[in-house]
C-alpha cells in the first residue's frame, strides 16, 4: 500500500541529476572546442588552448548543470570544476619539469658520471662526471646541518616551553628576519668575514652560509610541532613529579619526533639547491677536493650553473648539467621519502 | 603513608585574575573528600594547588599555606618537582602518553624520575594496573600503545600511572566526567579501596558520586561571575546532603540553584 503511494508521488529528496560522466563528456567536449579555437584563430601557444579549454569547461559544467539539476547544484559542480582546473594548472608544470629533467638527465647518468670528475676533461669536451660536486655538496649541507639543526631545535624548544616575556619576542623577530634573508646576502656577510683574515674559499664558509639560511626554517618548523603537543601531555609528565627538563627531552619531544624530522628533512632540501652563496664563498673546483676546511670545492648547483656558464654552447656540458640537475632532484626526494618514512614511523601509534 | 593537608588563607591568582579566595580546610588522610560547586567556581583551580600545578599555568600565582604534614609546600626552598612525587594528580581528560606503550607509561613516572630497580618495575606496573582495575583487560598487550584503549580504560591507564609512583595524596579533577556508568563504578569502587592507603580529593559534578564515595564533602560558591570562588562549608557528607549549615548549599544540592 505505502509503497504504491510513494511511487505516486514525485520524491522531494531526489532530482533530476547528470550521469556519472558527464564531467568527463564536458571535459573532452571543452578540450576539443579549445584545440578547434585556437587552431581557427592560428594561436600556435598551448599555453593558449589550455586556458581556453579550462575556461569552456567551468562555464560548460555551470550552463549544463544549471540547465538539468538546477542552480544550487550547478555551483556546487563549478566549484569541483574549479579544484580539478586548479589542480591540472598547478601539476602540468610540475611533471613537464619532472618530466624534461629525467629525459635530458638521464642520456649521461651512469656509473661513470657519478664516480669521476672533472679533472682531466675541459668543459666543452663530453666525459667528466659529478662525484667532486657530490662530494662537495654532502660536506657542506651536512656541515650546514650539524650546525643548524642543534641550534634551531634548541631555540624552538626555548621558545616554546620556556620563552616568557622580551628575549623570546626579540628571538621570535630575529627568526622572522633571518627567514626572509636572501641567499647572497647570507654569503656576502661570511664573505665579508673572510675578506677581513685574508681567507681563501673553502667548503666550510659555504656551510655557515647553508647555515644561516636553514636555521629560521628549522626553528619555524620545530616551533609548530612543539605547539602541537597538547599541554595535558606536558602536564600529566610534570603531575608525575617528573622535572620539567626530562618532561621535554622524553615525552614532548618523542611526541613530536616525526614532525621535527621533517622539519628538518625539508631545511636540507631547501638549502641543498643553493648556489649564491656557494658561488661566492665555495668558488667551484673541477677537481677533487673532499677536505671542507681548505681549498675551493664543487657542489651540485654550482656544476649546474658552471656547466652552463662556461662552456660556450657545448652540447656535451648541457647533458652534465641536466644530468647533475637529475641527481639533485633525486636527492631532494630521497630527502622527502625519508622523512615522510620517519614521521609515519615516528608518529604517535593509536592501534591496538 | 598516607598524609594530611592543612590549607589556610590560601587565594590564588591567574594573572591579576582573583580565582579563588581565603580557602581554609583540613583533608584528612586516608579519606575521600570530595569539592563539588557550580562551574566556574574555582575547584580546578583550588586541586591544582595542592601539587603546585597551579603555577605551571603562565600568570599561576598563590599566596597563603598549604601544610602537607606540617610541612609547607609553598614554603622557603620546596622544591615542586618533589611536591608533586609525593601528591599526585588525575585529570579530567585521559590522556596517556601517546608515545608509550601501556606498560612504558605506566611505569613513566618511576622511569623518568630515575628512583627505580629494573627487577621491581614490571612488578610495580602490575601492582598498578591491578590497583587500578585494568590487569585483567591489558595483561597480554602490554607491549600496545596506551591511546588504544577504549576511554574508561585509558583513565584507569592514567590512575595506575599515578598510583606507580606511590604518591601520598591523590588528587582528582572529574576522574569519570567522561565515562559511561559501567566504568565510572569501576572507578567509584577503585576509589573505595585506594583511599585505604592513599588521602584522596575529587571533584565531581555528580551529586550521588560525591554521595557515594566521599566521607567529608566541601561545597564551593561563587558570589558572581568574575569573583573569586569561596569555600562556603566542608563537613561529613551525610551532613552536607542531609542537613547543611549553610543555605546556598541546600540550594545546590537540591538543585534550586542559580
Ligand atoms: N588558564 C586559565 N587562565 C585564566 N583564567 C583561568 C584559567 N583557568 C581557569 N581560569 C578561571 O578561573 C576560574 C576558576 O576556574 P576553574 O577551572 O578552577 O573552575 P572549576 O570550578 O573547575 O569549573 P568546572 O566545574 O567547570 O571545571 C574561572 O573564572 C576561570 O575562568
Ligand atoms: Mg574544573
Amino acid at each position: 500500500m505505502s509503497t504504491a503511494i510513494t511511487e505516486k508521488r514525485p520524491s522531494t529528496l531526489r532530482g533530476a541529476s547528470l550521469p556519472k560522466w558527464s564531467p568527463y563528456a564536458i571535459a573532452a567536449g571543452s578540450v576539443a572546442l579549445g584545440l578547434g579555437i585556437s587552431a581557427a584563430a592560428g594561436l600556435d601557444s598551448s599555453i593558449q588552448w589550455v586556458l581556453i579549454a579550462g575556461l569552456l569547461f567551468v562555464l560548460g559544467t555551470y550552463a549544463i548543470a544549471a540547465r538539468v539539476e538546477g542552480r544550487r547544484q550547478a555551483k556546487d559542480r563549478v566549484a569541483t570544476a574549479l579544484v580539478w582546473v586548479a589542480f591540472l594548472l598547478a601539476v602540468v608544470p610540475l611533471v613537464s619539469l619532472v618530466w624534461s629533467t629525467v629525459s635530458r638527465g638521464v642520456k649521461v647518468l651512469d656509473i661513470y658520471f657519478l664516480t669521476h670528475s672533472m679533472g682531466l676533461v675541459a668543459d666543452s669536451e663530453p666525459g667528466g662526471g659529478i662525484y667532486h660536486a657530490i662530494i662537495g655538496s654532502l660536506e657542506q649541507v651536512g656541515l650546514a646541518t650539524l650546525i643548524a639543526a642543534p641550534i634551531g631545535v634548541l631555540t624552538a624548544i626555548y621558545l616554546v616551553e620556556y620563552g616568557r616575556g622580551k628575549l623570546a619576542k626579540a628571538v621570535t623577530f630575529f627568526v622572522d628576519v633571518m627567514t626572509g634573508i636572501p641567499s647572497i646576502v647570507a654569503g656576502l656577510f661570511i664573505l665579508s668575514i673572510m675578506l677581513m683574515f685574508d681567507m681563501q674559499p673553502f667548503g666550510f664558509a659555504g656551510s655557515l652560509a647553508l647555515a644561516i639560511l636553514m636555521m629560521p626554517v628549522v626553528v619555524r618548523s620545530t616551533e609548530e610541532m612543539l605547539k602541537l603537543v597538547p599541554n595535558e601531555l606536558r602536564e600529566a609528565s610534570l603531575a608525575l613529579g617528573i622535572p620539567k627538563w626530562r618532561t621535554i627531552l622524553k615525552v614532548v619531544i618523542p611526541t613530536s619526533l616525526g614532525g621535527i624530522t621533517t622539519g628538518i628533512m625539508l631545511a636540507i632540501a631547501r638549502i641543498a639547491g643553493e648556489t649564491a652563496p656557494v658561488l661566492l664563498l665555495v668558488w667551484g673546483n673541477s677537481l677533487i677536493n673532499s677536505n671542507p676546511f681548505e681549498g675551493a670545492q664543487q657542489s651540485l648547483p654550482l656544476y649546474i650553473y658552471q656547466q652552463y656558464a662556461n662552456s660556450a654552447g657545448s652540447g656535451a656540458a648541457y647533458d652534465r648539467a641536466w644530468a647533475a640537475s637529475l641527481t639533485l632532484i633525486a636527492f631532494v626526494m630521497i630527502l622527502n621519502l625519508v622523512a615522510r618514512g620517519i614521521a609515519r614511523w615516528k608518529a604517535p601509534k593509536t592501534g591496538r | 603513608m598516607a598524609k594530611r593537608i592543612d590549607v589556610s588563607g590560601l587565594t590564588a591568582y591567574y594573572g591579576s585574575h582573583k580565582a579563588i579566595e581565603d580557602i581554609s580546610m583540613t583533608v584528612e588522610p586516608r579519606s575521600v573528600t570530595a569539592f563539588i560547586g557550580p562551574s566556574g567556581c574555582g575547584k580546578s583551580t583550588f586541586l591544582r594547588t595542592l601539587n603546585r600545578m597551579h603555577e605551571v599555568t603562565s600568570g599561576g600565582r598563590v599566596e597563603g599555606k598549604v601544610l602537607l604534614d606540617d610541612e609547607d609546600l609553598y614554603g622557603q626552598g620546596i622544591d615542586p618537582v618533589s611536591v608533586r612525587r609525593e601528591v599526585g594528580m588525575v585529570f579530567q581528560r585521559p590522556n596517556p602518553f601517546p608515545t608509550m606503550s601501556i606498560f612504558d607509561n605506566v611505569a613513566a613516572g618511576l622511569r623518568l624520575n630515575g628512583s627505580y630497580k629494573k627487577s621491581e618495575l614490571s612488578e610495580v606496573v602490575e601492582k598498578s594496573l591491578k590497583g587500578a582495575n585494568l590487569w585483567n583487560e591489558v595483561k597480554d598487550r602490554l607491549n600496545k600503545p596506551g591511546s588504544g584503549l577504549s576511554g574508561g580504560q585509558q583513565q584507569r591507564l592514567c590512575i595506575a600511572r599515578a598510583i606507580a609512583v606511590e604518591p601520598k595524596v591523590l588528587l582528582m579533577d572529574e576522574p569519570c566526567s567522561a565515562l559511561d556508568p559501567i566504568s565510572t563504578l569501576a572507578i567509584e569502587d577503585l576509589i573505595g579501596e585506594l583511599k585505604e592507603r592513599f588521602t584522596i580529593v575529587i571533584v565531581t559534578h555528580n551529586m550521588q558520586q560525591a554521595a557515594r564515595v566521599s566521607d567529608r564533602t566541601a561545597f564551593f560558591n561563587l558570589a558572581a561571575v568574575g569573583q573569586p570562588g569561596k569555600l562556603i562549608e566542608i563537613d561529613e557528607t551525610e551532613r552536607i546532603f542531609s542537613n547543611p549549615s549553610v543555605q546556598a548549599t541546600e540550594d545546590y544540592i537540591s538543585g534550586r540553584f542559580g
